[in-house]
């Protein structure tokens, strides 16, 4: 099982360092991390996904709060939660497979964002058992390139952190 | 305008820092120049691990942080030792290190290392200061990070251009850091579970450790045990919370605790930790224990809780204002039939004899003999090995201080620790207990007692060997190897050297008159005393 984990830093240099580094010091594992500036500049929000066995998320959010420039930390309640991955993935295609990969394209709502005579380059945003899907449905095309940003995520209704 | 290094020390006098613990350097020579021109003290270490260590002796006496300032490079990585040391004891300390030009960081020029990333994961906070004009606010904010919440060191790296950049600074009166709020109060709710609790136990327990000695606690221990019939136990770093005789004092838990200890540990039916963290050399089965008795934890960092121990009742905040709003209600236990056995069990507990005549001293004595000489308010600086262990277990504490660092574990702590503390406490009766290995990576601030010109006694265990390790390898391993001190100095000709005299002793015969002789001479002293190293730590 996984745990999705919002915190909102201080958007300084040397923050990011120290979120990684406490988790490689507490032996916690990372499963995605994704940071973006928020709608005040000088919030940066941090989506991190860990795996909660062993009462690890409680001791990651304790030790987390810890940090002076972390400013609040919250674990998402999983059946509530929007998350979104980005996937930009490069596929080797050919006269004969550009309409296969096309309709799979048209299929799961992914975009395609460039095309050459030997290759296909597609994004799709969504939540990430559909990116995961989307992948594995393009293995058998050969995967040249794949790039995910990890999972974003924040609480559904009107509530915020 | 004044410069940046001046904002520095202004800020520093506002903080109300009289001493700073340093070493200086081609980086660090604004801040010593803009130093010397105020009334702030200066001891000058012989090496920079030290003015760590001297900051803490400090910090652990004063209360509030200690200060030490280093170059930057190599005199920064030999400050790391220092500020671990400081934050796994969780001691105050504003770390000050010099750095090349700002201009020039991430070039590996001369002399310079990413000291900030360094120590990332052994300190509270740290600072990169990039602009002159938040000095102010940095130092003023790195002093409520290292004396708020759970204490710790913290570290102000300011390159050398920064130090010299002219400014008008603006002093701010008070912090505000939104990521940065400890609590302080405890929950009510869980107060008043936690006193009930207490009034249905029958088997009690306190587990205090430094944490009550960092929230100036000890009154309100004193007053909760007694009023609410707890016995208590401690663990090394709350040595000396409550004097060995008090009448609820069990004494140390852990491998190298007191079997009443002990005994009260495994079979209470409610453990109350508080500022303790109840780590692996305390209490090895933490599982067990807590699978049996009803336990509350009382600590300033939630993250402790539950940590090493699950936790029944929780209560985060400043322990000194929890065991108050504890006593206000006036909370207690059935407790007197399990007081009585285990007072007839402390009782019981052997008392170290002398052995006369065996051509060896026998540490336990010296332990105990030593502690029953000191002044009542003395501070023991005690290092770490075997020596530490025997005195943790046999030195009787009255109404002073037993400082040696229980998280880190850092052979040479002892003598640098107590001349912080004769910067705190010049008047302070201050001993220092050692092993001849770890005298040996102390030795060079020999010159610093001597500079100083304070009166601190050491009492050296001399067994010729890292005892400690020695000790392990003969019962873990194929033997000792590698732990032999061949090639140690004649200390008594070297304490000479620096001006320092001293004796040795062999027998028990001689221990009580030796420690007198110390205690009486005038000025600093050297006890070294031969221990055979077939000694363990489970002997008495
Ligand atoms: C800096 C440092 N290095 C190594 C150790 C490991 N260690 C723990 S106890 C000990 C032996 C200490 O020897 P000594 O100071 O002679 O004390 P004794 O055990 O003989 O009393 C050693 C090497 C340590 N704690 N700290
Ligand atoms: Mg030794």
């Amino acid at each position: 099982m996984t745990q999705t984990i919002s915190v909102l830093v201080e958007n300084r240099a040397g923050v990011l360092n120290r979120i990684t580094g406490l988790f490689a010091r507490r032996a916690f594992n990372i499963e995605s991390l994704a940071v973006g500036v928020t709608d005040d500049k000088n919030i940066s929000r941090i989506t991190i996904i860990v795996d909660s066995g062993n009462n690890v998320v409680e001791q990651v959010e304790k030790q987390l709060n810890k940090l002076v420039d972390v400013i609040k930390v919250r674990t998402l309640d999983e059946k509530k939660l929007i998350g979104r991955e980005l996937i930009i993935v490069k596929v080797s295609t050919s006269t004969k497979t550009r309409q296969d990969v096309a309709n799979l394209c048209q299929i799961m709502g992914a975009k395609i964002a460039d095309i050459s005579s030997t290759s296909m380059t597609l994004e799709l945003s969504d939540t990430p058992d559909r990116v995961d899907l989307f992948e594995s449905l393009l293995r058998p095309f050969s995967i040249l390139e794949v790039a995910r940003t990890g999972v974003i995520a924040v609480q559904k209704g009107s509530g915020k952190i | 305008m004044i410069n940046g290094a001046q904002a520095l020390m202004e800020s520093l006098k506002r903080e109300g820092v009289e001493r700073v613990f340093g070493y200086a350097g081609a980086t660090i020579c604004p801040a010593v120049d803009a130093l010397a021109a105020t009334d702030i003290a200066y001891t000058l270490v012989r090496t920079e691990q030290n003015a760590g260590h001297m900051a803490s002796g400090y910090a652990r006496m004063m209360g509030k942080p200690g200060v030490c300032m280093v170059t930057s490079g190599p005199g920064a990585t030999n400050l790391i030792t220092g500020i671990a040391t400081a934050y796994m004891d969780s001691i105050p300390m504003v770390a000050i290190t010099g750095q090349v030009q700002s201009y020039l960081l991430g070039r590996d020029i001369f002399q310079e290392v990413d000291i900030t990333g360094a120590c990332a994961p052994f300190i509270k906070h740290s600072y990169l200061v990039k602009d002159a004009n938040d000095i102010p606010r940095v130092v003023k904010e790195a002093f409520h990070i290292a004396s708020t919440g759970r204490q710790g060191p913290v570290l102000i790296d300011i390159p050398i251009d920064i130090q010299q950049q002219m400014i008008d600074p603006v002093y701010p009166d008070s912090v505000d850091i939104r990521g940065y709020k400890p609590s302080v109060k405890g929950n009510d709710n869980q107060i008043k579970r936690v006193a009930a609790s207490i009034s249905a136990a029958q088997k009690p327990l306190l587990c205090v450790g430094g944490g009550l000695f960092s929230a100036k606690a000890q009154e309100e221990l004193i007053t909760l045990c007694e009023s609410a019939r707890i016995p208590v136990v401690t663990t090394m770093m709350g040595l000396g919370l409550l004097p060995r005789n008090h009448p609820l004092n069990l004494g140390m838990i852990g491998a190298f605790g007191t079997p009443t200890a002990n005994r009260a540990l495994n079979t209470t039916d409610l453990l109350i930790i508080a500022g303790a963290r109840a780590a692996d050399r305390a209490v090895t089965s933490p599982k067990e224990i807590a699978s049996r008795t009803k336990t509350v934890h009382l600590d300033v960092d939630p993250a402790e809780i539950g940590k090493n121990f699950s936790t029944t009742v929780p209560v985060v905040g400043d322990v000194k204002v929890i065991l108050d709003q504890l006593i206000s209600h006036h909370p207690k236990a059935q407790s007197e039939a399990w007081i009585a056995d285990l007072q007839a069990r402390r009782q019981a507990e052997t008392q170290p004899a002398a052995a006369p005549g065996a051509g060896s001293v026998t540490p336990s004595y010296l332990m105990r003999t030593l502690g029953e000489q000191l002044d009542d308010d003395a501070c023991v600086c005690v290092d770490v090995g075997q020596n530490q262990i025997w005195a943790a277990k046999h030195l009787p504490m009255k109404h002073g201080r037993f400082l040696t660092t229980g998280g880190l574990g850092t052979m040479g702590y002892s003598l640098p620790a107590s001349l912080g503390v004769k910067t705190a406490v010049p008047d302070r009766q201050t001993v220092v207990v050692c092993g001849d290995g770890s005298f040996q990576m102390f030795e060079n601030e020999l010159a610093t007692l001597k500079a100083m010109g304070t009166d601190v006694k050491i009492v050296m265990v001399h067994n010729g060997v890292l005892g400690l390790v020695h000790q392990i390898q003969y019962s873990s391993y194929s033997g000792p190897f590698g732990v032999d001190l061949t090639g140690s100095p004649d200390f008594e000709k070297l304490a000479e050297a620096y001006g320092i005299p001293g004796k040795r002793i062999s027998d028990d015969g001689q221990v009580d008159s030796a420690i007198h002789d110390m205690l009486t001479a005038s000025g600093p002293y050297l006890l070294i005393c031969d221990v055979d190293p077939m000694t363990t730590t489970s002997m008495t």
